[in-house]
């Protein structure tokens, strides 16, 4: 990834749109930000690193009305590509500028790969980070403290794009090894998964911040977490409303998940909730033949209804 | 009773497990390499590396708390009529909180003004409740509890502050509370490593440099604080959720929702937090802060500016924690930096300058 060809096609687009949305620099060396830029000052604060961990097209629905050009990576214009598969950006406002990428920091595993020392520099050379804190440095394989995602990664290359800034690049390992976690959790009983996702979802303090960070969680303020009227859920901090409102935001996603990643990333109490999310996927490839966000000509299967569907085999009427 | 101990480094565990026997203990205990405040059991224990990923204010404000229950129950002689019975009690048991950094120490004293007079559940944990604070190790990421009126061996909010030196801890009692814990076992005179502890004091106090202008504590511009084009661009990126609310030592914010069944129930006061859209959703349908610009503002401005009016102090320890682990690295300190009267000034005289 190359800052300075990003920020000129940036540049390029810019006058054409009210909005290029980039990523700059954050609060400390180890953290980018998402970057709105208006001005052509602004886009000269762009980065192009393995630190540009957001997906930002989930912003894309938000700014409806808007000429919005946004900067994406292989995994995140899926989400742009299941937008338009479900209506929900128009593709005539969006300019989409693609970054091939090979592969984003996990700040959690480069937190704990330094044993959580103060972070004074990371810097990116060849897939190998170089991390410095108070007390030592420290070279990694980049897909070492990458998150899971990256690390099976199948779509490097942006799938929708205006304009493409850098070189393609090519998947890493089989499709079929993206579910091997999966498949492995699986080997585990009924019991042993079932104490796991109790004690895990357990942690979770209710921040929503898994769901308004997910570009695909479409029913915002009416949320069933929160709606007083129906009151599906209760407030009380216990495991059981957790689980619900957990299942509840995995199930809504069925063949729409796009495995960006976001609600595991966000997730201060570091529950892994993309987990969920690819064990629906899963299923849906199984009984769909469908990979959300691949074909913005597609639809999603729960969108639509056959009345005899290839793979599920109807109920014998006796 | 003195007010100084000493725990030599292998008595640490020992003391703090048997505090358990007289006192609901907890304590930063690591799982699944996510630190929070736990109640401290066998097998777990008391992590203070690096801060814990929430404050410990659930253990004083619980995320969830039953106000009462109540239960409907139809009256034998005239089976049309329904009785309604409530229950108010509680029963909250002695605690000690173990290992609260000096913002999260500090914090609670945030609480105490709003709640501490009126509020009968939150007074009998507070009275119940030692707090133990420790000389923090720091600084994280995020922190800058130097520019919000506090340090890293602060002692205010604590009843017992615990400073690491010479192989083991020196233990000061701040209040009485704090000096019934230097009665128990273990516990020896401290008094011969107090120099040693208020070096360490010192040399902590100086590693965090100040990122806010004003002293003690920032003090905002309210005419810069109500440009609506300053809270649009500083939202711009925020995602509405409660991370920052839900992990901050001094946000106290609640709901309170009946949760009910059929033949009764509880009415329930639990966190909310002013980033969620529904937190000023009115029956009507109108929402007077319907746009994140809005309720970021909020935040921001309850902190810095209404909590300041109301209670002579700004409403913030300086923690980081909404820094360090918002999704999109909202960064609360850069924003009152840019509000401060001292910053509007330097703005206002570049500006004449060009």
């Amino acid at each position: 990834m190359n800052a300075q060809e990003l920020r000129k096609a940036a540049k390029e687009v810019l006058p054409s749109v009210d909005v290029v949305i980039g990523q700059r620099a954050g609060f400390d060396p180890l953290h980018a930000e998402p970057c709105f830029a208006t001005k052509p000052e602004d886009v000269d604060d762009f980065i192009a690193s393995p630190l540009c961990v957001h997906n930002l097209a989930s912003y894309l629905p938000s700014l409806k009305g808007k000429k919005v050009a946004v900067v994406v990576k292989g995994c995140d214009s899926r989400t742009v590509v299941q937008f338009l598969e479900e209506g929900l950006i128009k593709r005539e406002n969006v300019t989409v500028i693609g970054v091939p990428c090979s592969g984003i920091i996990s700040v959690k595993k480069v937190l704990e790969r330094v044993s959580h020392e103060p972070i004074q520099s990371i810097s990116f050379d060849n897939e190998t980070v170089t991390v410095k804190t108070n007390k030592r440095e420290e070279k990694i394989p980049l897909l070492e403290v990458a998150p899971g995602k990256c690390t099976t990664c199948q779509y490097p290359n942006p799938l929708i794009f205006d304009v493409l800034v850098g070189q393609k690049l090519e998947p890493r390992g089989s499709a079929e090894a993206v579910y091997d976690d999966i498949r492995e959790f699986e080997t585990k009983s009924l019991e042993e998964r079932k104490e796991y996702w109790e004690k895990t979802l357990g942690r979770c303090i209710r921040c929503y911040a898994c769901r308004n960070a997910c570009p695909l969680c479409v029913c915002q303020e009416s949320c069933i977490a929160e709606t007083r009227d129906p009151h599906w859920m209760s407030q009380k901090d216990d495991p059981k409303e957790k689980m619900t409102f957990h299942m509840i935001h995995a199930i809504h996603l069925a063949g729409r998940c796009t495995e960006c990643g976001e609600c595991e990333r966000v997730c201060p109490m570091d529950i892994p909730l993309g987990q969920l999310k690819k064990k629906i996927n899963m299923g849906m490839k199984e009984l769909y033949d469908y990979v959300p966000g691949i074909n913005p000509e597609e639809k999603p299967p729960m969108y639509v209804f056959k009345v005899e569907e290839d793979k599920i085999e109807e109920h014998e009427l006796s | 009773m003195t007010d100084k101990g000493y725990l030599p480094q292998d008595k640490w565990e020992p003391f703090i497990e048997s505090l358990s026997n007289d006192f609901r203990v907890y304590a930063p205990c690591e799982e699944d390499g996510v630190i929070t405040f736990q109640v401290l059991e066998k097998g777990k224990k008391v992590d203070l590396s690096r801060p814990s990923t929430s404050a410990p204010k659930g253990v004083m404000f619980p995320q969830s708390e039953r106000l009462f229950s109540f239960d409907f129950k139809k009256a034998p002689e005239s089976p049309d009529k329904m009785a309604v019975e409530l229950d108010a009690s509680t029963n909250m048991p002695e605690t000690v909180i173990i290992g609260a950094r000096p913002c999260d120490a500090k914090g609670f004293l945030t609480y105490d003004r709003v709640y501490l007079e009126v509020d009968p559940y939150y007074r009998e944990r507070r009275e119940k409740t030692t707090v133990v604070g420790f000389c923090c190790n720091g600084p994280f990421a995020g922190c800058f509890c130097t520019s919000a009126g506090g340090g890293l061996a602060e002692k205010e909010g604590s009843d017992l502050f615990v400073t690491e030196v010479d192989n083991g801890y020196f233990l000061e009692a701040i209040t009485e509370k704090g000096k019934k814990l230097l009665g128990r076992p273990m516990v020896e005179d401290g008094a011969s490593h107090a120099d040693a502890a208020s070096k360490k004091q010192e040399q902590a106090s100086k590693a965090l440099q100040k990122v806010i202008p004003g002293d003690p504590e920032p003090r905002i511009s309210r005419e810069a604080f109500e440009s609506d084009a300053f809270w649009d661009e500083v939202s711009a990126k925020c995602l509405s959720c409660g991370v920052c609310t839900y992990l901050c030592p001094t946000c106290y914010c609640f709901n309170i929702t009946d949760e009910a069944r059929l033949e009764g129930g509880e009415r329930v006061r639990s966190w909310d937090a002013c980033m969620f859209h529904h937190f000023t959703l009115e029956a009507s349908g109108h929402n007077p802060r319907g746009r994140k610009a809005m309720r970021l503002k909020q935040r921001v401005g309850h902190k810095f500016l209404y909590y300041v009016d109301k209670y002579g102090t700004i409403a913030c320890s300086g923690c980081g924690r909404c820094i360090r682990h918002c999704p999109v690295s909202v960064e609360i300190s850069g924003i009152v930096a840019r509000l401060t009267e001292g910053a509007q000034e330097d703005q206002k005289a570049a500006e004449a300058r060009s």
